[in-house]
């Protein structure tokens, strides 16, 4: 209903009815009028975070937690700056987000006034979609059309940058509703797919030999219902699945037709079956290069179909034989339908071969590992970690590196939207952030950063927000001294020379957290772990866990670089992984 | 020098390039608002495509609507990705690839400013006129010509105004447009 009210009462009275409760930000001058209005009500609860980067991963976490829309709230110049890699990380990941920053008054724009930065301009390549408000006769309309664009079609992050003046100035406001944005000009997300092509991909699966589910993070985004019609669309067909890393949680790990996480540290399983499948039905995912691995050797005999509500992802890496370009859960879900008026018959008979073959894989056991009394063995550390946490609603946000694909590997996920992770982008120091964002969202349910020791110190500051709004999240360092994948790296590639990969001078992580005001517990004893951990889960409140593990632990499988999936590098070549590639593979790649 | 020629390792695999680069010249309908040329112009140069000729005007006032004219040169398979990458764009109505749906016109305007004196301004004349250009100004020792067309056809007259003495050229990029009753 139309109202008057100044700029930055209609950005309040926006997110309000948009339901949002919760925004991270930071103050700054040209944000205040936006802060004075927060302040005035308490509908929506504001996040004071310590760095503006911080924001914008809390909020990622929030959204994919939740499925909602995350908002950060930062102020210009820096604080707009500042939250340039989380806008990337989230357009990378696909993460719905809205972040509103504020702009020096519009006479200044162009002016190099104080706090002052081209927001928009430097925005621009990494968000969905941004606006720069000039008037506050359109900040109605652009702040509702912003929460329609990024929760969406692919969802996104999008910005909108409000300069001072326009949240001083009086104007009338509009519901969502009344603007209609879902009329929106040009902007038409496609939703179903075509039936006639879901009709075709069913005949392919109810011919297949070989076939494969290859899932995404688009059915995690798609919502709960999409994973719930995969599980069933499994069930029905009796096709094993695998998933990237974005999609994890979106069938059941203890599912027995589940393989494991595919891709560059996938299992060999996985990436056997996606080697030598004969029918690929990708749902949601995009052909990453760590997926691939060597594109002219990807799959080469299989029939591939691609459903992605994003036209852009169909054959941009791999060439398709059947798109569906359309919402997930609504194609899983046609597919569904139409299977069932097809035959009531899984096709276990005809696939058993597959099946087998598939069995003679996994008996490679290729996410084992040599465990040690003495020494603890960072992929032990996980697996004690998952086994203590089994019976609770737990989860799981990481850093960027070893700890991030042993957690892939070794932690299991029976519901989606319960792993954060920054995939496409690969930005350390998401993890923390993240779980601060999750514990905001689930404020009674277990939230565990698996993070490395060098990536945590990247927004270490964000644990004294976690102290300040009582948040308990467990910090969990896999600590090996090391940039663990950076020094795997050097190993396979630069023989062995590992430039400033180590992390010196590391702080005492127990004194770190007790100065923050959290606690820490210090573990280095395989033998104490499980009691460590424990003290961990029990304790009320944020803990830093510095869990000291094995330094020279190696992140198999791998599918080195110029390879492709059926050449891994399996637990058992460890020994020499600096032969693995040959002088051969490194003039290829 | 591109990585797959350097003898080093690379966490990233890159396959030899087996499709020809071809020219296209694409229709793209936008919204006209703040900062839609820099987002088509941005998603160009940050996917690495190519602008050979680029031409941006409003075509509907009361719908406030701008075609773009974009002339890039890049293998089929990019050619589509380009065109996809422009339809995610929020302020985008439609992409067409004009030189893919069949022959169509394209014409481009150059002001050619030519200085010269005795025979030379007779003959440049004579020649303007065969290309039918325009004198739009004239000094006694100069003109500038307004001439339309194929690019190609002001391509061939400019190189004959060089030896009648060229000063310099201005070209508005293509305007194309498809055949038949079909629009946008």
């Amino acid at each position: 209903m139309a109202e008057q009210m100044t700029g930055a009462e209609m950005v309040i009275q926006a997110l309000t009815d948009q339901g949002v409760e919760h925004i991270f930000g930071y103050p700054g001058g040209a944000a205040l009028p936006i802060y004075d209005a927060l302040f005035q009500q308490d509908k929506v609860q504001h996040i004071l975070v310590r760095h503006e980067q911080g924001a914008g991963h809390m909020a990622e976490g929030y959204a994919r937690s939740t499925g909602k829309v995350g908002v950060v709230l930062v102020t210009s110049g820096p604080g707009a700056t500042n939250v340039v890699t989380p806008l990337t990380d989230a357009l990378m990941d696909s993460i719905p987000i809205v972040v509103l920053s504020a702009q020096v008054p519009t006479p200044l724009i162009g002016s190099d006034a104080f706090q002052e930065c081209d927001t928009v301009g430097i925005t621009r390549s990494c968000t969905k979609h941004n606006y720069l408000v000039k008037s506050v006769a359109e900040l109605p309309r652009v702040l509702h059309e912003a929460f329609h664009i990024a929760r969406t079609g692919r969802p996104g992050p999008v910005l909108i940058d409000i300069p001072k003046d326009v949240q001083f100035a009086l104007g009338t406001y509009y519901g969502a509703d009344e603007i209609g944005t879902t009329r929106h000009k040009s902007y038409h997300p496609a939703t179903s797919g075509d039936i006639a092509a879901i009709e075709q991909a069913v005949d392919l699966m109810l011919r297949a030999e070989r076939p494969i589910f290859y899932t995404g993070g688009g059915v995690v985004n798609s919502g709960p219902e999409a994973s719930e019609k995969l599980r069933e669309l499994a069930e029905l067909t009796g096709f094993p699945v695998t998933s990237t890393l974005m999609g994890l949680g979106s069938f059941p790990g203890s599912n027995p037709q589940w393989m494991g996480m595919l891709g560059m540290h996938g299992t060999y399983e996985a990436n056997m079956a996606m080697h030598d499948c004969d029918l690929m039905i990708n749902i949601g995912a995009r052909f990453d290069d760590r997926i691939t691995g060597r594109i002219d050797a990807f799959s080469p005999n299989s029939t591939k179909i691609h459903v992605d509500i994003d036209p852009s992802s169909i054959n941009k890496n791999v060439r398709i034989d059947l798109p569906i370009v359309g919402d997930c859960g609504l194609v899983l879900e046609e597919m569904v339908r139409i299977w069932r008026t097809r035959t009531n018959q899984p096709r276990t008979e005809a696939i058993a071969p597959w099946w087998k073959q598939i069995e003679g894989w996994r008996q490679r056991h290729s996410l084992g590992f040599k465990n040690s009394d003495t020494t603890i063995k960072p992929q032990h550390a996980i697996q004690r970690l998952y086994q203590a946490t089994r019976d609770r609603d737990v989860y799981i946000t990481t850093e960027v590196g070893q700890h991030q694909m042993w957690a892939a590997q070794h932690f299991h996920f029976e519901q989606p939207n319960r792993w954060m992770t920054s995939g496409g982008l690969g930005t350390m120091g998401y993890g923390l952030p993240a779980a601060v964002g999750v514990q905001v969202a689930h404020p009674d349910a277990l939230v565990i950063d698996i993070a490395g020791e060098a990536s945590v110190q990247m927004t270490m500051q964000e644990i004294s927000t976690a102290v300040q709004y009582r948040l308990p999240i467990k910090i969990f360092i896999l600590n090996n001294e090391r940039m663990g994948m950076v020094r795997q790296w050097q190993d396979l590639l630069h023989g062995g020379r590992y430039a400033h990969s180590y992390s010196e001078s590391l702080p005492d992580f127990v004194k770190l957290a007790e100065a923050y005001g959290a606690k820490g517990i210090k573990c280095d004893d395989p033998g104490k772990l499980d009691a460590a951990i424990a003290e961990m889960l029990d304790y009320d409140g944020p803990v830093i866990f510095d869990c000291l593990v094995e330094k020279h632990e190696n992140c198999l499988p791998m599918i080195p670089s110029g390879k492709p999936h059926n050449e891994m590098i399996l637990p058992d070549f460890e020994d020499d992984i600096g032969a693995v590639i040959d002088e051969k593979g490194r003039q290829l790649v | 020098m591109n990585a797959h020629l350097q003898p080093s390792g690379s966490a990233y695999f890159l396959a030899a390039e087996t499709q020809k680069p071809e020219r296209h010249t694409l229709s793209v309908l936008v919204d006209n608002e703040p900062g839609i040329l820099a987002r088509v112009v941005g998603l160009f140069s940050a996917r690495g495509y190519n602008i050979d000729s680029l031409t941006v005007s409003e075509t509907e006032h009361e719908k406030g609507l701008s075609r773009i004219t974009v002339v890039t040169v890049a293998t089929p398979k990019v050619l589509t990705q380009i065109k996809l990458q422009l339809e995610r764009l929020v302020p985008v109505h439609k992409v067409h690839d004009l030189t893919a749906e069949g022959k169509a016109l394209e014409r481009e305007l150059a002001l050619v400013k030519v200085a010269g004196s005795g025979e030379h301004r007779v003959e440049t004349l004579r020649l303007a006129d065969a290309f039918r250009a325009q004198v739009v100004d004239a000094t006694t020792e100069s003109f500038v010509f307004e001439v339309t067309g194929k690019p190609s056809k002001i391509d061939s007259f400019i190189t004959l105004m060089v030896p009648l003495g060229l000063v310099e050229v201005v070209r508005t990029g293509l305007a194309a447009i498809s055949r038949g009753p079909e629009g946008m």
